[in-house]
């Protein structure tokens, strides 16, 4: 009895510390912001590694969530004969909600996870250590660049996601299921307000590309440089990720869309 | 045979210029265990000294501990002259430029060439032109005969080539001293050949003082001027190799000469073999 | 470091993707594209009821979209809904005596004002007030007047 409140206790302290760890590693990275500024080369690589490489996942699910949304919202829409109103609804989805979820969620299972993978081996195989060595810092070299660029990324990923959602909507409402062209963009454009909807949806997804890229970096920074932790290391990026995620994005809902 | 050593003993007696290194009194514990129980131990300059021990007696740590990536429990540690741990950030990343440290492993960054990764170190510290850093470059892959090699990937070099551009990486900057962590570890003859050959040869050409923690016996010793035996967290032993090879303790003994059973015991501690098969199941 | 100039351009066409994304949300999937330009000169107009009319409501002459509503306000004298109608600059000349009335777009849609213009020689300029005004119709009102009436009927029967 006393043993297993020991070891909840132990295991509390030990989440404080990591929870501890984690800001003290954001902080460090934050602070080397002007190393991005001055190496601007660095950044430019992570956006390619982190966002570019994103591109295809996100583009091909957006059009798909799109598509599905399309279906199943003009199924539902036309038992009440709300059909005209189907753009609005894919619209709505998307921009915000799915788009940044979704990607966020996309996000941390491809880039995240490969973050990760790719701090812990350089922990393992001593390269950041030998930076020490060479005096360089490797916070500023190695974690800064990436975490801007997964900031930087994320919004655009998520616009994207969204954009072709729109766009797959449009092809199964208008193209297959025969919803008036004109009706499926003018509503749209009537109910989707800019400031209520799309700016919201940029915010949720700049936040939530600052939770995931922190993630992913804290987890491959602090992992037990062997194979194994660094396996493990790459499966908490992915769930805590998603996790933190879908949390903020009910906060974040409730304080944009709540009254 | 514990005890760190009297002072006397230590080889600043022996020449007159001031250790490159010098610890006293250090102390070092990680997750609950001692590592260091109050080391003195002194490097001196222009010579090779080894530190040798059985495996996880803590001597990359010793090293960390030199280059100020961990910092002891307790005790000094003196660099030329200078306390490693009192040193702030910028000031400990510019002393480090005079430190050159080969890992265990090569430790390359691998997104970049052989070239890159040694002029890394140049292009990072010193604004010399392209031309000079490339002259530069060359002539340390040179020395360590890779010039070669230099537009291949660190995925593509052996184990042992890795090593020798590490190397080349290391005295990019022309350090006043080189720590080699365990650097002969599962090398094919040849490639252990050449790299005793280098470490020797480097030390004397450049004037270095050359840290070598290992504990292949016959490697080091055969390049090492002082050596010093760690196990247990205390020094057992330190002399020049032949000085060592003729010691009296059992220990050092048996750890120079591989001896399968003796003060580390063959037996992991177990009770008697007739009651594990004749008594009770344990 | 290898693959830098394929990697800078696609890091460019990537950060252009993303900003025609974003900009094809903004104008082709949100009412900013819908958001008036140009200058435009103000009218006020006096309801008893504006039902649903929201600002940035339309504001339409034989259904043609001429402005939008830009302040909803509240006369606390006469208990009357102040509506101020921004009225874009190209549509000159209309009449004082203009009908403004809040109507619905289809059963349950958006509301809008409708403007119906009346005869008179004067035009409408900035700071003018409409007078003719109907209030928007309330569902509940139109479904309890209908009942009551029906209940009448029944009545008298």
């Amino acid at each position: 009895m006393i043993d297993a409140l020991a070891q909840l206790g132990s295991r509390g302290i030990a989440a404080a510390r990591r929870l501890g760890r984690g800001h003290l590693l954001l902080l460090a990275v934050l602070r080397g912001s002007g190393e991005v500024v001055r190496r601007p080369r660095l950044l430019l690589q992570q956006v390619f590694s982190v966002g570019v490489l994103s591109v295809l996942i996100v583009a091909v699910s957006g059009v798909f969530v799109g598509m599905v949304l399309g279906l199943q919202g003009f199924y539902i829409l036309s038992q009440f004969g709300a059909e005209a109103t189907l753009g609005v609804m894919v619209a709505a989805s998307l921009v915000r909600e799915l788009g940044p979820v979704v990607t966020a969620l996309l996000f941390a299972g491809r880039a995240g996870s490969a973050l990760t993978a790719e701090i812990g081996l350089m922990k393992a195989t001593e390269q950041l250590s030998a930076l020490e060595m060479m005096a360089v810092n490797p916070i500023r070299r190695v974690l800064t660049p990436r975490f801007f660029a997964g900031v930087i990324s994320m919004p655009l990923l998520a616009a994207m996601f969204s954009a072709l959602g729109v766009i797959g909507g449009w092809f199964v409402g208008v193209g297959l299921l025969g919803i008036d062209d004109g009706t499926y963009w003018s509503q749209m454009q009537t109910k989707i307000d800019f400031d209520k909807d799309v700016i919201n949806g940029v915010i949720k997804s700049l936040v939530f590309g600052v939770v995931c890229t922190w993630i992913a970096l804290y987890q491959g920074y602090d992992c037990v440089p062997t194979s194994e932790g660094v396996s493990r290391a790459t499966t908490r990026t992915v769930v805590h990720s998603a996790l933190a995620v879908l949390g903020l994005d009910f906060v974040l809902t409730a304080l944009m869309f709540g009254n | 045979m514990a005890g760190s050593c009297p002072l006397a003993a230590l080889p600043f007696a022996m020449t007159d210029a001031p250790p490159l290194v010098k610890i006293r009194g250090l102390r070092f514990s990680r997750s609950g265990r001692t590592i260091f129980d109050g080391i003195d131990l002194d490097i001196p300059r222009g010579k090779v000294t080894a530190i040798m021990g059985p495996s996880g007696t803590g001597k990359t740590t010793l090293l960390k501990l030199i280059s100020g990536e961990l910092t002891p429990d307790a005790g000094v540690v003196e660099v030329d002259g200078q306390d490693v741990h009192r040193l702030g950030t910028d000031e400990l990343y510019r002393f480090r430029m005079r430190m050159g440290m080969l890992f265990q492993t090569g430790a390359l960054l691998t997104d970049l060439s052989v070239f890159e990764n040694v002029a890394y170190p140049l292009r990072e510290h010193t604004r010399l032109p392209e031309d000079m850093v490339r002259k530069l470059v060359l002539m340390k892959l040179e020395a360590v005969g890779l010039r070669g090699a230099r537009a291949l990937m660190p995925a593509e070099l052996s184990g042992g080539m890795a090593r020798r551009v590490a190397l080349a990486r290391a005295i990019a900057l022309d350090p006043m001293m080189i720590m080699y962590d365990e650097p002969f570890t599962g090398q094919d003859p040849i490639s252990m050949g050449i790299l005793v050959q280098l470490i020797r040869r480097l030390n004397d050409a450049a004037r270095l003082s050359s840290i070598v923690v290992s504990h292949d016996v016959k490697e080091t010793c055969s390049i090492a001027d002082h050596a010093y035996v760690i196990a247990k967290g205390r020094i057992i032993e330190h002399g020049a190799p032949d000085q060592l090879f003729a010691s009296r303790s059992p220990w050092v003994r048996q750890f120079l000469g591989g001896l399968p059973d003796g003060p580390v015991p063959f037996h992991f501690p177990a009770p008697t073999l007739e009651s594990d098969l004749l008594g009770e199941p344990a | 470091m290898r693959h830098s100039r394929t990697a800078e351009l696609l890091v460019g066409l990537f950060m252009l993707a993303g900003l025609v994304a974003l900009f094809f949300l903004a104008m082709k999937a949100s009412n900013l594209g819908t958001l008036e330009t140009g200058s435009a000169y103000d009218v006020t107009a006096r309801f008893d009821n504006i039902g649903g009319l929201k600002v940035r409501s339309p504001v339409t002459m034989a259904g043609v979209r001429i402005g939008q509503v830009s302040k909803i306000g509240f006369d606390p004298r006469t208990f009357e809904a102040v509506v101020t109608l921004s009225i874009n600059d190209r549509y000159q000349g209309i009449p004082t005596d203009t009908f403004a009335k809040i109507l619905t777009q289809g059963l349950l849609g958006e509301q809008y004002v409708g403007l119906d213009p009346g005869g008179s020689p004067d035009q409408l300029g900035n700071g003018d007030e409409i007078h003719m005004t109907q209030s928007a119709l309330v569902l509940e009102e139109i479904v309890g007047q209908f009942l009551f009436s029906k209940a009448e009927e029944a009545s008298k029967l």
